[in-house]
């Protein structure tokens, strides 16, 4: 159940750093962006209502700041199987232009980095990965960086 | 950089030491499920309570993320309409749980920029009931009403 040993785990980390995994694409609707604004609870307006948001400076609506958390591309080329419970241990967002409705954001991730550790409830895994968001036109949107702890 | 300019969004209505209002958000279960479902993050020990305490936990935890959509809905609606969190940065140090109150928080820590892109860096946390700092993060956002860069 538990896959890889933690040094195993760590020359597998070590050898996928910087590897691009598959992208992941996502057509962005204003339906998807509602959903996730309500989810939130995020009172916004310019998230939902398309009258109010063509008078903001962004002419339009756009998505709230995490949104792309809804497009996760798998991580490098193949599975870091160590563990049987994952824990989200931090996330920075780097947003460069708005997300909008009709947008299609493709996405790549790889790891950054991957540091065995003796914890509290035994052996865990840190592990540092990064994700780009290019949307149709080429320009980058966002980029992500999430710190995942297996165990 | 020293400017006196009160006008529009630059950050002349900030001053580094101020407060964010505190926000308290106190999650159910279901608020786990719908962010589940919005997010397409569909990790068990979100919602459900055995998956959960297989893992070690407790009992059901809030995501992570969603405590960051949280802190960039307190700092974004703080900053106003015309504001673009540029950076949003957040270190989950502990679990949060439903029927527990989440208390967030705020404080500007520097201004930045020039008059076409002034930018505000706020330190954010959130608390759990028990006063034990579960999130720790901060944000740049962007406060101008610039034009932003073509799409096409």
């Amino acid at each position: 159940m538990t896959g890889l040993s933690l040094a195993e785990a760590q020359r597998f980390g070590n050898e996928q750093v910087g590897v691009l995994g598959a992208p992941a694409t996502l057509s962005v609707e204003a339906s998807a962006i509602r959903r996730f604004a309500e989810a939130i609870r995020d009172p916004n307006p310019v998230y939902v209502d398309a009258e109010y948001a063509r008078q903001t400076r962004w002419g339009g609506i756009i998505a709230p700041p995490t949104f792309l958390c809804c497009l996760r591309p798998p991580v490098g080329t193949a599975d870091l199987n160590f563990g049987s419970v994952r824990l989200n241990g931090g996330n920075a967002f780097t947003s460069h232009r708005p997300v909008r409705p009709g947008d299609v954001i493709t996405a790549h991730a790889w790891l950054t980095g991957v540091e065995a550790k003796q914890g509290r409830t035994g052996d865990l895994l840190v592990v540092q990965s990064e994700t780009r968001y290019v949307n149709q036109d080429g320009y980058l949107v966002a980029t992500g960086r999430a710190t995942g702890i297996r165990r | 950089m020293n400017r006196s300019s009160d006008e529009g969004h630059s950050p002349g209505r900030f001053s580094v030491g101020d407060r964010l209002p505190a926000v308290v958000r106190t999650p159910t279960t279901r608020d786990l499920v719908k962010y589940a479902a919005a997010s397409g993050d569909l990790y068990e020990i979100h919602y459900d309570d055995r998956s959960a305490r297989e893992a070690g936990l407790p009992g059901v935890i809030v995501h992570g993320l969603l405590k960051a959509a949280w802190l960039a809905d307190l700092v974004g609606s703080w900053a106003g309409p015309d504001a673009f969190v540029r950076e949003l940065e957040t270190s989950y140090r502990g679990i949060d749980q439903p029927g527990h109150p989440y208390a967030m928080g705020g404080i500007v820590r520097g201004l930045s920029g020039d008059q076409h892109a002034p930018c505000v860096m706020v330190e954010l946390w959130g608390e759990s009931a028990r006063g034990q700092r579960t999130t720790t993060g901060s944000a740049v956002v962007e406060l101008t009403a610039s034009p932003l860069p073509p799409e096409h």
